[in-house]
């Protein structure tokens, strides 16, 4: 699979309508659009004799990596903690509590038809806020340490 | 229901059966025969063809039918369901959909594999992959056996038979002969089909309660024969203890089982990047997040249309509620317009069935063949490595197609011994063994530095097997008057589900396995796939 990568990928990247909205956004692209911070990858002379596995350690290691890591992690957890959090919720009070949830809020609708409805929200909410975190933190800074890995692992042997 | 809308149905049916089949034709007229090709449909989907065929695929006959069918019986509790399978694309989206698209090439278990030692994890994924397919697809087919006898009237045995027989024929085809390209069409069509018609039916039933939802509902509680208390939760789960802790734990199961479901998996090989995979991801989540808010309109108007007390009558289960709906919103029994209408939702549940049926095929024969035949075969040839190119691969995708008809086989007689049975917990099941074995093991090997090869191994067999376990020792298969053997009493565990128990287990003994570990984790290994995974380095 290492033998395909190169030519296909380049390939694939001309040819994707969808590469071209990358990093798009208008308000933070100075602060985040650009590459993340740290040292540049390793140059052509220490990618000399060394193994894939060295490699890949060492972008690990590297400042931008940390970096790209660091706001998928800090999006992602706190994110999954409180949908998941929330869900449950609803569901323990849906099957515990359905004197709190038959409480009328306006007219036919009641509490539980309030949360459901809110649930239904709050995920098209999420799935918007996290596209745009990627789109605009991460993604540029991403493709940049892809293109620099393959060049490093490229000469690479496995 | 009488012959009109039968004839007509008939020929909605053989009309989507024909495109479907022509679809499958058009695709493989140049097929190449490669794993690329065959898995993956040629990687090169956009983002907008890959969500509707993610739709296609999510979107079973249990959702279109069943869901709106459990609001018209049991109003509030039914749209607990459809909370929970949206839900359960955050976990998607957030956790799994681009590092998966990023690591792996074609299953599950290529993103476990690439960090651990190949061979026992492969065997295990593989296992527990080709498990979830299996129930998910009975309980389609047999689903599908007793809707489309019901649907066309017909309730004889045989016309039972021949239903079940001709869907796991068909998707047979489709999955052997065009592989991914025509199961990616073939659910793309579907979506469209469902969407239109649940469009129509929403747009529709709002239109007879003057756009106004205070009145649905209303006329609903009215209809329904409780009242207020059919706008709250607990008519159906608010019983005893053990009821409301078997929707927690059936709720669990929902929310983290479809980002274990193969099936689901396989889609984002789809894409050419992980990017691509997201935005199919947030296409889905539009597409079948809009889909369940007109399930919820459907159900509770089909109670307020129709009553409560006639889709009982019609069907125990609710399963007719959206037919009778159309019958009703298109004239009333008897007229042309009634019947039209009828017709189509019927074709359109079976337009369902039979697109899920084949992306499931598709994937676990990915399974068989991928997974366990070429770990098995690798230790029969010489190497550990190497068997990877070359010949190998035409050959495993010919173990693929071979591998579809098979478990088309087994589907069929699967579905046909469990004909008369109850089935529908086989879905929640699926789900449940999902999230158990397959979850926790990808999100380990995904974001745990020290997770190692015991740890995975362990962490899906301690996963699959409490599940299956429990559900033998559970209501669901004896005990209770709708169990699979109602005679005999043999049930120790209280619960339907069994997530609630099984799903924490898996996770724990992924977390015993790699502590007790005696190899030390591979940090190479782990800092290949975290870079693979965030990146897109080295992606395929």
């Amino acid at each position: 699979m290492e033998k395909q990568e190169g030519p296909d990928t380049a390939q694939v990247r001309l040819e994707d309508p969808w590469y071209d909205a990358l990093a798009s956004g208008w308000s933070d692209r100075d602060s985040t659009g650009a590459p993340a911070p740290g040292a540049p990858l390793g140059g052509e002379d220490l990618t000399a004799g060394r193994s894939a596995a060295d490699i890949y350690l060492e972008v690990q290691r590297s400042e931008a990596f940390q970096e790209v890591r660091a706001r998928y992690r800090r999006f992602v957890v706190p994110a999954s903690a409180a949908f998941l959090l929330w869900y449950l919720a609803y569901v323990v009070a849906a099957t515990t509590a359905p004197g709190l949830m038959a409480r009328p809020v306006a007219g036919a609708v009641n509490v539980a038809m309030v949360a459901g409805l809110a649930q239904f929200l709050t995920t098209f909410l999420l799935t918007w806020a996290y596209t745009r975190h990627a789109r605009l933190r991460r993604d540029r800074a991403a493709l940049d340490l892809r293109w620099d890995t393959q060049e490093m692992t490229r000469g690479a042997g496995r | 229901m009488n012959g009109d809308h039968q004839a007509l149905a008939l020929l909605l049916f053989s009309a989507f059966i024909a495109v479907t089949l022509g679809i499958t034709t058009w695709v493989s007229r140049n097929r190449h025969g490669s794993a690329e090709e065959f898995y993956a449909g040629g990687r090169l989907f956009s983002p907008m063809e890959n969500g509707f065929a993610i739709a296609g695929d999510y979107m079973s006959a249990a959702s279109f039918l069943g869901i709106s069918g459990l609001i018209a019986l049991y109003g509030y509790d039914g749209m607990l369901y459809s909370v929970g399978f949206l839900v359960a694309w955050l976990v998607v989206l957030l956790l799994v959909a681009e590092l998966v698209r990023n690591c792996g090439r074609f299953t599950l278990a290529d993103v476990v594999a690439a960090r651990m030692k190949e061979r026992p994890v492969r065997i295990a994924a593989g296992t527990s992959s080709v498990t979830v397919s299996v129930l998910y697809l009975v309980a389609q087919m047999v689903g599908a056996g007793s809707l489309v006898a019901l649907l066309l009237g017909g309730t004889s045995e045989a016309a039972r038979s021949w239903t079940v027989i001709g869907v796991g024929a068909l998707m047979v085809i489709y999955v052997s002969m065009g592989g991914m390209r025509a199961t990616t069409w073939i659910q793309i069509v579907k979506a469209v089909l469902l969407m239109a018609g649940a469009i129509a039916m929403t747009v529709l039933v709002l239109m007879r309660f003057h756009g106004d939802f205070d009145q649905l509902l209303d006329s609903a509680a009215a209809r329904s024969g409780h009242g207020k208390d059919f706008l709250a939760p607990g008519l159906r789960y608010g019983g005893d203890w053990t009821a409301r802790l078997d929707f927690i734990s059936l709720g669990l199961a929902l929310v983290l089982g479809t980002a274990g479901l193969p099936h689901i998996l396989s889609r984002f090989y789809t894409v050419p990047t992980a990017r691509a995979a997201r935005r199919s991801v947030v296409w889905s989540i539009g597409l079948i997040g809009s889909f369940y808010l007109m399930t919820i309109v459907l159900g509770f108007g089909a109670a307020a249309v129709v009553g409560t007390d006639e889709v009982r009558a019609s069907n125990a289960a609710g399963n007719t509620a959206v037919p009778l709906l159309a019958l009703d919103l298109g004239g009333g029994a008897g007229s042309t317009g009634g019947a039209v209408l009828f017709a189509i939702m019927a074709a359109v549940a079976f337009a369902t069935i039979l697109a899920v049926v084949a992306g499931i095929t598709l994937a676990s024969s990915a399974s068989v063949a991928h997974d366990l035949y070429a770990t098995l075969r690798r230790r029969r040839a010489a190497g550990p490595a190497g068997a990877e190119d070359g010949d190998g691969r035409y050959s495993e995708v010919a173990v693929a197609r071979i591998a579809a008809v098979g478990i088309g086989a087994v589907a069929i007689a699967l579905g046909l011994l469990a004909r008369d049975l109850n089935v529908a917990f086989l879905v929640g099941l699926a789900f449940a063994v999902a999230a158990s074995a397959n979850l926790p093991v990808l999100l380990y090997s995904l974001f745990w530095r020290n997770f190692t090869t015991r740890g995975a191994v362990w962490s899906v067999y301690g996963g699959l097997v409490p599940a299956v376990l429990l559900v033998l020792v559970s209501p669901v298969v004896s005990g209770s008057e709708r169990s699979f053997f109602p005679g005999v009493d043999f049930h120790v565990f209280p619960l339907e589900n069994p997530g609630l128990v099984s799903i924490p287990l898996g996770f724990l003994a992924g977390w015993i396995g790699t502590v007790v570990s005696s190899e030390p984790p591979d940090a190479a290994k782990h800092a290949e796939t975290e870079v693979r995974a965030l990146t897109g380095a080295g992606a395929v």
